[in-house]
């Protein structure tokens, strides 16, 4: 196969079946815990859940208290500093954005390339440091499984092929451009069936924390 | 009848809704929850951690829950729940775990996980892996009435001691009365000045109130060892001596537990909402502040701080209520750092001071404890429960620190104005 | 072909010295030719003497599957540029479009300039050569295939002209009907110089050719066979409108403001990025200007497979099928399987709960 060939297969058939797979994956998810339900609290509410259940959707972005930070700053940096990335260099960068018009129907302006391409290398130096972290620290190697690795691989392979193809660095161009986005379309095949289901399920997961502690008056 | 694996496993299946599911596909193992909880920063055993203590759960909630889990059963490709893992996790989730709550305070993906613990223990209980104090508290609590076996004469003994030494009346059986308290058997037997204290307050504050005994002991065993179906056998005894005695509103003691398992529990316990309202003795006593009814006289000048009990606080939503009724009567008052809803547990709640094999544990994970009150060097220490009370006079003890702990009930009734 | 009556004799320098190409302007561009390929001025004074003793060399021209499009750019004369007048110094002993003759006394001619320079000729290739049926071109009944092997076996080196001799062409895409290859997918014991294109930048070729002339070896070559000094750089990193692209400033249609602003044509698929070729430094027409400065995005025509590279209006990096159907499609599939895999929990959890017996204190231990 040819180098063209296969970044027309890539950015053909495999997109589709990234898409689907990603797709309908996430929505056999969702419906999955959803439709578990759960019980109507019949105690006597001290506040409101659907007030805090929204309340902390937003406020666990935060650690909350400065005891909290301090006892996990790696955690909490570091993950900060590769979900912004993230972020920024897939919400924010212009191919991207022309990529996602053209799937959704619009766009929105994009940050200039210099700045995402920074913003990338830090992203790719915090990723390292967090598989250091994951592999050294002893709470982290009691938790973490393959699961974990894999995950933190898939994470890490479109930006590093996506910087890589960008400046031109390693092998041919087509190449590392069908490379990066055969590794978006191995992260989307793999996201329902790993912990990256957090990116939605989280929304769920807080809300509830919020809405039980809310039920009780405790602003969580 | 006995306990087997399949009940535990039965259990297990039951715990698991639209919030449990959506906490397990949340989990990122970050490992935040650990540096949260006491058992695993003053102990260092990375098994501690919160999360991984769910794992019978989990096993559950994946293959039976989800399509890929269901389908790598099929194959023999999941881990499921058997003997050797009930084994292995008993003292994780009994013995190491108050359920304080501090974990599902900091995860950053708002998991519950101190509910999911509760949960996995529902499973660990009936398959016949709860530890053997608990048992026997539980035993107690439902053939005789208190986990401490303390029975209605013993009560009244007590009871006509206060009246005799006091000269107050404690009001018992009292049909129509305002309140009705409930007493934690601690109470009963090592601390009965709270029942004197309380019988000094009402009259002054000039409510009505009666203890029943049909229903004395506010403790719910239930609760602790993780059997919902026991928990809403006791709750429903006070629900009835509630109703027949036809009070409008329920006290919770100085107890933890017993307030989650009356007020925020006991109606999804029993199936059904309460006729009655359940309050906290500290919500009580601000209410009558607020309406003026408490009046206090004489300042407390030695040095003093608050220990937030997790079951009231955090978990509870009894936060600035005692720290209302502290400034009544405290000149000098200091809060701990971490304060209020991330207080750190004192180490004996949840169950864990009825494990007798968890007591070198307690007083060690005590050190979280201590090192909130090196920081703040204070005379005396203001609580409102007294399973925490014990346990930090304990502490204390083991640590050769020397700081008188006061219930906030008892040092309010010490401050009332004479007429 | 040639102007002189003893064409062969000549040398290149007296050549162009009796077109009245004078001296200054033979330097002039023999320097041109010297930066273009990359090559110090020191070697100036090397190439014009060897242009200037080099004779004529022959040169066979095959024209295989092609649209003559690469013999129209090299042969461009808007005024009498030394570019066409070095195509007059070179001994063009075969070509199709450009020889007076015909038939077999064309056959004749080709045949005798191979025997005669056997193991010097330059063999030119423009066009692909079908390997499905190889009736689908033949020249004098002589197969494409036929004649390229045949020709290639006393040749010096092969210059493939063309994206159709390069990579296959036009031909070669899908479904390529004719089974259209490359000369490089036939001729494995020769040195070819792959001078991509459709078609290539005609000082490209001159350029190639005066390498050789001079030093008489292949210049540097990149990983397709094409010079790296006209090759080297892809289109993206020399565009003059690359400020855009990094501001993220871009043309959404032909004739919107952006595009009136000359702003980056990336979003109307422009194939910049991957192509590599000389269009935005050499240009076109003598350096008047090239597509993208025209206001059409690049269409990749020097690399391998552009015809079937998504379509030239669509960028390189967008998907080809209509992703947002699909994931309409999938989503409602989903929510039907959602529906059932939910269904399911909800069965078993009520299943459980419907077989529920009360724990008792009896169920705490075995």
């Amino acid at each position: 196969m040819s180098e063209i060939e296969f970044l027309s297969w890539v950015r053909g058939p495999g997109f589709q079946i990234a898409t689907i797979i990603f797709v309908a994956g996430i929505i056999i998810r969702l419906g999955e815990i959803l439709l578990l339900g759960r019980k109507t609290n019949l105690a006597e509410a001290k506040g409101s859940e659907m007030r805090s259940g929204m309340r902390t959707i937003a406020s666990r972005m935060l650690p909350p208290d400065m005891e909290t930070f301090k006892r996990s700053t790696f955690t909490i940096t570091a993950g900060y500093i590769f979900h912004i990335g993230l972020f920024v260099t897939i919400f924010l960068f212009a191919p991207h954005i022309l990529l996602i018009r053209d799937i959704i129907g619009f766009g929105w302006p994009s940050l200039p390339t210099q700045i995402v391409d920074a913003i990338a290398v830090v992203s790719i130096i915090a990723l390292l440091a967090i598989l250091v972290h994951r592999m050294t620290d002893k709470v982290l190697r009691h938790l973490s499984g393959p699961q974990d690795y894999i995950v933190w691989f898939v994470t890490i392979a479109p930006l590093l092929t996506g910087y890589l193809a960008f400046h031109r660095l390693v092998g041919s161009p087509v190449t590392m451009l069908a490379l990066h986005i055969l590794s978006v379309e191995l992260l989307m095949v793999l996201f329902p069936f790993t912990k990256l289901m957090h990116t939605f399920t989280l929304f769920l997961a807080r809300w509830y924390n919020g809405a039980i502690s809310g039920y009780r008056g405790v602003e969580s | 009848m006995s306990a087997s694996l399949e009940k535990g496993i039965n259990a297990l299946k039951e715990q698991v809704d639209s919030s449990v599911a959506s906490f397990f596909s949340s989990c990122v193992h970050c490992g935040m929850c650990a540096e949260a909880c006491l058992f695993y920063t003053e102990t260092g055993e990375p098994d501690r951690t919160p999360i991984t203590k769910t794992e019978p759960l989990r096993r559950i909630w994946f293959t039976e829950y989800t399509l890929i889990g269901r389908l790598m059963k099929m194959f023999g490709l999941a881990k499921t729940v058997d003997e050797q893992l009930l084994a292995d996790w008993e003292t994780l989730v009994y013995d190491n775990c108050t359920l304080c709550g501090r974990c599902s305070m900091v995860c950053p993906v708002g998991n519950d996980i101190t509910e999911m613990i509760r949960r996995t223990r529902e499973g660990m209980a009936v398959a016949g892996h709860a530890p053997d104090g608990l048992i026997g508290a539980t035993r107690r609590a439902v053939t005789i009435g208190s986990p401490m076996g303390v029975k209605v004469p013993a009560l009244m003994a007590q009871i006509s001691h206060i009246e005799k030494d006091s000269g107050i009346k404690i009001p018992v059986d009292v049909e129509g009365a305002d309140y009705m308290l409930l007493l934690s058997s601690m109470e009963i037997m090592n601390f009965p000045e709270f029942i004197e204290s309380i019988g000094k307050i009402f009259a002054k504050a000039g409510a009505s109130w009666t203890i029943s005994t049909d229903a004395f002991e506010a403790t719910n065993s239930g609760i602790q060892i993780g059997v919902s179906d026991i928990a809403a056998e006791l709750v429903q005894r006070i629900v009835d001596a509630a109703e027949k005695l036809k009070v409008k509103t329920v006290i919770s003691p100085e107890c933890g537990h017993a307030y989650m398992a009356i007020r925020w529990d006991g109606p999804n316990l029993i199936g059904k909402p309460f006729d009655f309202k359940v309050r906290h003795i500290l919500e009580v006593l601000d209410e009558f502040r607020k309406e003026g009814r408490l009046k206090l006289t004489g300042k407390e000048t030695r040095k003093l701080t608050y220990h937030d009990p997790c079951q009231i606080a955090r978990r509870g939503g009894v936060i600035e209520e005692p720290r209302n009724l502290i400034n009544l009567f405290a000149d000098n008052f200091v809060e701990m750092p971490d304060n209020g809803k991330m207080n750190w547990c004192c180490g004996a709640g949840g169950g864990v001071s009825s494990i007798e094999r968890a007591d070198d544990g307690r007083l060690n994970v005590f050190k979280r404890k201590k090192a909130q009150l090196d920081a703040i060097h204070v005379d005396g220490i203001v609580s409102a429960c007294s399973n925490c009370r014990i346990h930090i006079e304990d502490g204390l003890e083991e640590y050769h620190m020397d700081i008188p702990v006061f219930s906030l009930t008892e040092t309010i009734a010490e401050h009332l104005e004479e007429n | 072909m040639t102007k002189e009556i003893s064409p062969k004799d000549r040398t290149l320098g007296e050549a162009l010295r009796s077109q009245g190409i004078s001296r200054r302007s033979f330097l002039k561009f023999c320097a041109a030719t010297a930066s273009m390929m990359a090559l110090p001025p020191t070697m100036i004074p090397t190439i014009a003497n060897a242009l200037e003793k080099a004779k004529k060399p022959s040169v066979i021209w095959l024209s295989f599957q092609e649209c003559t499009g690469c013999t129209e750019s090299l042969t461009r004369a808007h005024s009498a540029t030394v570019e066409n007048l070095i195509f007059d110094s070179i001994s063009l002993d075969y070509h199709h479009t450009l020889q007076a003759a015909s038939g077999h006394a064309a056959e004749a001619a080709r045949e005798a300039a191979m025997e005669e320079n056997k193991g010097k000729y330059l063999l030119v290739v423009d066009g692909s050569i079908p390997l499905g049926n190889p009736g689908y071109s033949t020249i004098a009944g002589i197969s494409n295939l036929d004649m390229l092997t045949d020709t290639a076996k006393g040749a010096a080196a092969i210059i493939s002209v063309g994206s159709c001799a390069a990579f296959g062409g036009i031909p070669n895409a899908k479904p390529n009907p004719t089974g259209a290859v490359a000369v490089s997918d036939i001729i494995k014991d020769k040195d070819i110089i792959n001078v991509p294109g459709c078609p290539p930048i005609p000082v490209v070729i001159t350029g190639v050719l005066t390498h050789f002339l001079t030093f008489g070896t292949l210049p540097e070559l990149d990983h397709l066979g094409r010079p790296m000094a006209f090759y080297g750089q892809s289109i993206h990193d020399r565009c003059y409108r690359r400020p855009f692209y990094d501001k993220g400033l871009f043309a959404e249609t032909f004739d919107d403001e952006g595009a009136r602003l000359g702003w980056c044509l990336y979003k109307l698929g422009c194939k910049g990025p991957s192509t590599y070729n000389a269009c935005a430094t050499t240009k076109w027409n003598g350096g008047v200007s090239f597509p993208i400065e025209a206001g059409h995005p690049c269409i990749g025509c020097s690399e391998p497979h552009f015809w079937d590279g998504g379509g030239f209006y669509r960028a390189l990096s967008m998907p080809t099928e209509d992703i947002s159907k699909t994931a309409v499609y999938a989503a409602a599939g989903a929510a039907a399987g959602a529906a059932a895999v939910g269904m399911m929990n909800r069965f078993k959890k009520n299943k459980t709960s419907e077989s529920h017996e009360k724990a008792t204190i009896d169920d705490l231990k075995k």
